[in-house]
């Protein structure tokens, strides 16, 4: 209720005094018609006393300022005609000082002044000097800023600047410049003093209300900026140093920020970069409470555009030292306001390091400079609390990857990972996923180990736990994702020298190694194919590294392989272990080292017999297995024996009848290798075959034992596919008589009672039908080894 | 509209006398005097005469036509200016009187003003001077002169040194003190005759405020210094500082105002 009341008197005081103008306006515009000076003075004076009032705000006051300053126009008009008063301006210069009232008087004494200068009867210098120092008299921060106002708004055209009528004959520029400097000054001071004086308000009110007023104090800057007499020297020597100490002296937050910030905004940006230190050096002097980083962000913007705008100006940012003062003057604001938050801080950096990158991106000591003065920042304090500090570091971070689009500038930058150091470890795991899309994104090989240490120094977030993590907290999804990310970064590490990629992976390994249980299975894989591409590579090689000395051989490599799963297996991830083993066993088969290879299988048959308990598990490894030691022909008979001999044993020992049957028709393949010099054994093709045969029968016994219906006949189809493969391959124990049998036994079965009707593998056996049909129209050498095949 | 003169002029004139036509008069002597008077209105009809001079203008007779009289006062000693106050009056008169033995004396009053002109004073200092209450305001403020011509301007200063209190605004006054009589029967009668606003706000330490003020529109007089032991009107600046709660602070200076030849 106070308050609405208060607006209502507001409206009502501001209402009384847009009537007390108009009325004095109409006397007024009475005596202007009728040429009567006294009457014209009379009344204004009183149309002018309505602006002496305190009750209003500076919006409403604007209000009544703008009416009498309408009225004000029309006697300035009045004045300027001699004739029509009949009264010298400088009689009038001195009559309207008769006025009782200060403020009345003043602005009156502006408007004569105005037409004053524009007679040029005096130096237009003396009558502004004497107007600003006449505007002493108002005191009342609102009474005052307005009246100073109205004095910068009529003297505006009239400064005695270069190429204006009013320069010449002892006025100078300077003249100029220290009438509104005085002003600016004078203004600022009502304007600081503002939240000192009249009732006591609510803070927030009279900050509200003081910024509705601020542009009047910075049109003075404004003002300046557009006396085209102000060159570098006199802005330099005179102007920025001027109104700085007003800044610094008036010790006010909200004023110091405003200012600063226009100083920024008005003057050129070539200024800026010639004043820098001093512009800077006040930086620090500022009050602790002031917004110095958006300021300052403010100036390093400007001058990046600046510089990018053209060319020419770069080297006028080095004859400056620009990245040296600005670093300089970040270090002493950091410094000297002990109270700022740590976010400023940061933030400060950070638009430094946008300024270092934009403007002198060659420099890559300026951002490692930039990131070593964080780092002495932070290094007070332990981690980061601050969301938004820590929000301020990851840009910081993030800045030279965007900028260089390349991990490696990252990589050199020493001070980067003590950075990081300070991230939570969330965070910290954040900015390592941003590492690792930089480097997807921009497809860049990392290319040496040192690099790759660094790298992986910088995301140990993701590569190992960090104290005070609990793994519970994790999200499920998350975790995978950024262990796939690491997995995916792994394949981006590469070096063309075998010596140095060597070095990679062993590196990758060293730190990989730490990353416990959970992460493992991620991360191993793809180190495992890294090294194993190595090795195809040294294959490819093959000959001409063959020194000695040379540390990259593939048996080397096997070894580390050979541990690095071995890791895996403890984990336990046997089975993925188990398939690392079998590639690597391929890979040595390729190499043409049969004790590797054979080492690979045996640990890969140790984890099958000791670790893979699960039978559909055990079915998968066991034909991963087989398939695998099929295309090995590396090894000696003996060790191929042993390891088909196992293979087919655990074939026959899995737990389900139709999967024994299957992996060991699959075993018959371990005795026929298409190739040109591959075993080809027929006897135990046929013993394999023949053993799959019982199995499937015993499985169909016990499916009709069971169940009381046969199952279905897919497997003697799928069998009968492998006589008809081995029968074409040439093998001389599978006979068309053999092939006649199954035929029959499957139609047999197919008919009997308890066979349960399977469209599938009805359509199996037809098709495979088909298929001998097929070949025995054909016609030819395999028409004829078909013929005796009757369907 | 009333003569002017000043002091060690010679006033002369003439003086006609014409009877009602077809009438004569019968007279006893006719003389022309010049009177300065010093006039108090406490003191009714009581008129001090500092100045007395007579001329006899004509022996005892009869008039019956328009007669003329020429007479002079040579460089006469008008010390005193006119002046016209609260409580007291100093005026100039020629006085008429034809005396006749019956029916009493023809009287006649011609009033004329004096004004002396002097040259500016040869010392005129400033005044300048630092007034305050303890720890609550401390003022140093500056007239450029402590004697005024009449139309002279001002100019001047105030310095704020130390400022505890809020103030509202600040006024210069001119004040006039008329003081007449003399012992127990003194009468002191001040008038404001100006009321100058300074300044409007409430300054910080360290403000300069301004003084400018013209006295050609105000009414003033010179500084009379006990005129014939009968009164003085003297001059004061007063400058008064009001606060929030309308507390009034001032100090007073005395200014001499004097009358500027016109030619200097």
């Amino acid at each position: 209720m106070m308050i609405a009341d208060g607006i209502e008197d507001e409206e009502k005081w501001l209402a009384e005094g847009i009537a007390g103008i108009q009325h004095n306006a109409f006397y007024l515009h009475r005596a202007v018609d009728s040429n009567n000076l006294r009457e014209a003075l009379k009344y204004s004076a009183q149309l002018l006393s309505e602006l002496r009032t305190s009750r209003l705000s500076p919006h409403k006051y604007y209000e009544l300022y703008m009416r009498a300053f309408d009225e004000l126009r029309r006697i300035e008009m009045f004045f300027k005609d001699e004739e029509r008063h009949g009264c010298s301006v400088l009689d009038l210069y001195e009559l309207v000082q008769h006025a009782g009232n200060v403020l009345p008087r003043l602005y009156l004494l502006c408007t004569v002044g105005s037409v004053y200068i524009k007679s040029k009867e005096a130096p237009a210098k003396d009558v502004l000097k004497d107007l600003v120092e006449m505007c002493r008299s108002v005191q009342h921060p609102i009474r005052g800023l307005f009246l100073r106002s109205y004095l910068a708004q009529i003297s505006r055209d009239k400064l005695p600047d270069i190429g204006s009528e009013y320069e010449g004959d002892g006025d100078t520029v300077m003249d100029a410049v220290d009438f509104v400097l005085q002003n600016f000054t004078e203004m600022n001071k009502l304007w600081v003093r503002m939240q000192h004086q009249g009732p006591i308000r609510v803070k927030e009110k009279l900050d509200k209300e003081r910024s509705e007023l601020r542009d009047l104090v910075g049109k003075n800057l404004h003002v300046l900026s557009q006396i085209e007499g102000v060159d570098l020297e006199i802005y330099k020597d005179t102007v920025l140093p001027r109104v700085l100490e007003q800044v610094v002296n008036c010790k006010d937050e909200l004023a110091q920020h405003y200012l600063m910030d226009c100083i920024i905004q008005v003057f050129p940006d070539e200024y800026h970069l010639q004043t820098l230190e001093t512009l800077l050096g006040a930086f620090p002097q500022l009050q602790p409470a002031v917004d110095i980083k958006t300021v300052l962000s403010q100036l390093m913007d400007r001058l990046s555009n600046y510089a990018a705008s053209s060319a020419e100006v770069l080297p006028e940012f080095l004859q400056v030292e620009a990245f040296a003062k600005l670093s300089n003057a970040i270090g002493k604001v950091i410094e000297a306001q002990v109270e700022m938050p740590v976010v400023g801080a940061i933030s400060l950096y950070v638009s430094l390091l946008t300024f270092a990158l934009r403007v002198h991106s060659d420099r890559l000591d300026y951002v490692d400079q930039v990131l070593g003065a964080c780092v002495k920042k932070l290094s007070g304090s332990p981690k980061l609390e601050d969301n938004k500090a820590t929000k301020q570091v990851v840009a910081l971070l993030t800045a030279p990857l965007e900028k260089y689009n390349d991990i490696d500038t990252a990589l050199t930058l020493s001070n980067y990972p003590h950075v990081m150091d300070h991230l939570d470890a969330g965070t910290n795991k954040i900015m390592a996923m941003v590492l690792i899309q930089s480097i997807m994104k921009y497809n860049t090989c990392v290319s040496t180990a040192e690099k790759v240490d660094v790298l992986f120094e910088l995301i140990k977030g993701l590569i190992k736990d960090i104290d005070g993590t609990l793994a519970d907290e994790l999200d499920e999804e998350d975790f995978k994702e950024e262990q796939n990310s690491v997995a995916r970064l792994v394949h981006m590490l590469y070096n063309d020298d075998p010596e140095e990629m060597l070095q990679i992976i062993c590196t990758v390994r060293k730190h990989i190694m730490a990353g416990g249980p959970k992460r493992l299975p991620f991360t191993v894989p793809p180190l495992v194919f890294s090294a194993l591409k190595l090795v195809r590579r040294l294959q490819g090689l093959d000959g001409e590294v063959a020194g000695e000395e040379v540390p990259a051989t593939p048996r080397k490599i096997f070894q580390l392989l050979n541990q690095i799963i071995e890791a895996l297996s403890n984990v336990p991830s046997p089975e993925l272990a188990l398939r690392l083993y079998l590639q690597c066993a391929e890979a040595a088969n390729d190499c043409d080292l049969e004790p590797v290879a054979y080492e690979f299988f045996t640990q890969a048959f140790v984890l099958y017999e000791e670790e893979v308990a699960d039978s559909k598990a055990q079915v998968t490894s066991i034909h991963l297995i087989i398939g695998t030691l099929q295309r090995m022909n590396a090894f000696g008979v003996e060790n191929r024996d042993t390891l088909t001999h196992k293979a087919t044993g655990y074939s026959a020992k899995l737990l389900k009848k139709p999967d024994q049957c299957r992996a060991v028709y699959a075993c018959s393949h371990l005795f026929w290798v298409d190739d040109q010099d591959g075993i080809k054994d027929g006897e135990r093709v046929l013993l394999c075959l023949k053993r799959s045969l019982r199995i499937a029968n015993a499985a169909q016994q016990m499916a009709n034992v069971t169940r009381g219906t046969g199952g279905p006949v897919t497997l003697f189809v799928e069998i009968l596919n492998k006589y008809l493969y081995f029968f074409e391959k040439g093998n001389p124990q599978v006979t068309s008589a053999a092939i006649q049998d199954l035929i029959e036994l499957i139609k047999t079965e197919m008919q009997s009672d308890t066979a349960t009707p399977d469209p599938a593998s009805d359509a199996f056996f037809a098709c495979t039908l088909r298929y001998i049909e097929f070949q025995k129209q054909k016609g030819g050498a395999m028409g004829e080894k078909y013929d005796s095949v009757r369907i | 509209m009333v003569p002017l003169f000043q002091s060690q002029e010679n006033i002369s004139g003439k003086i006609s006398i014409e009877p009602v036509s077809g009438k004569k008069v019968e007279h006893n002597g006719i003389k022309v005097e010049l009177l300065g008077q010093i006039e108090m209105y406490f003191d009714r009809n009581n008129f001090y005469d500092f100045t007395s001079l007579v001329r006899e203008l004509d022996v005892p007779g009869e008039i019956y036509e328009r007669k003329t009289y020429p007479f002079e006062f040579s460089t006469v000693e008008m010390p005193y200016e006119t002046y016209n106050g609260v409580n007291v009056r100093l005026r100039y008169i020629l006085k008429v009187t034809i005396s006749r033995g019956y029916a009493g004396s023809i009287v006649e009053y011609q009033d004329f003003v004096v004004r002396n002109y002097g040259p500016p004073p040869s010392i005129n200092n400033s005044i300048k001077m630092e007034v305050g209450i303890e720890d609550c305001l401390h003022i140093e403020f500056e007239y450029n002169k402590s004697k005024y011509h009449l139309k002279d301007v001002i100019i001047g200063k105030i310095y704020f040194l130390l400022v505890r209190i809020k103030i509202k605004n600040m006024d210069l006054e001119i004040r006039r003190r008329e003081s007449t009589g003399s012992g127990a029967n003194t009468h002191v009668e001040t008038e404001t005759l100006a009321k100058f606003e300074l300044m409007d706000g409430a300054p910080v330490r360290g403000e300069s405020i301004p003084i400018r003020l013209f006295l050609s529109p105000y009414e003033l007089t010179p500084t009379y210094r006990n005129i014939n032991n009968k009164f003085s009107v003297k001059y004061y600046l007063n400058l008064v500082l009001v606060d929030e709660e309308d507390r009034r602070y001032f100090k007073q200076q005395e200014i001499t105002m004097f009358r500027l030849g016109e030619t200097s």
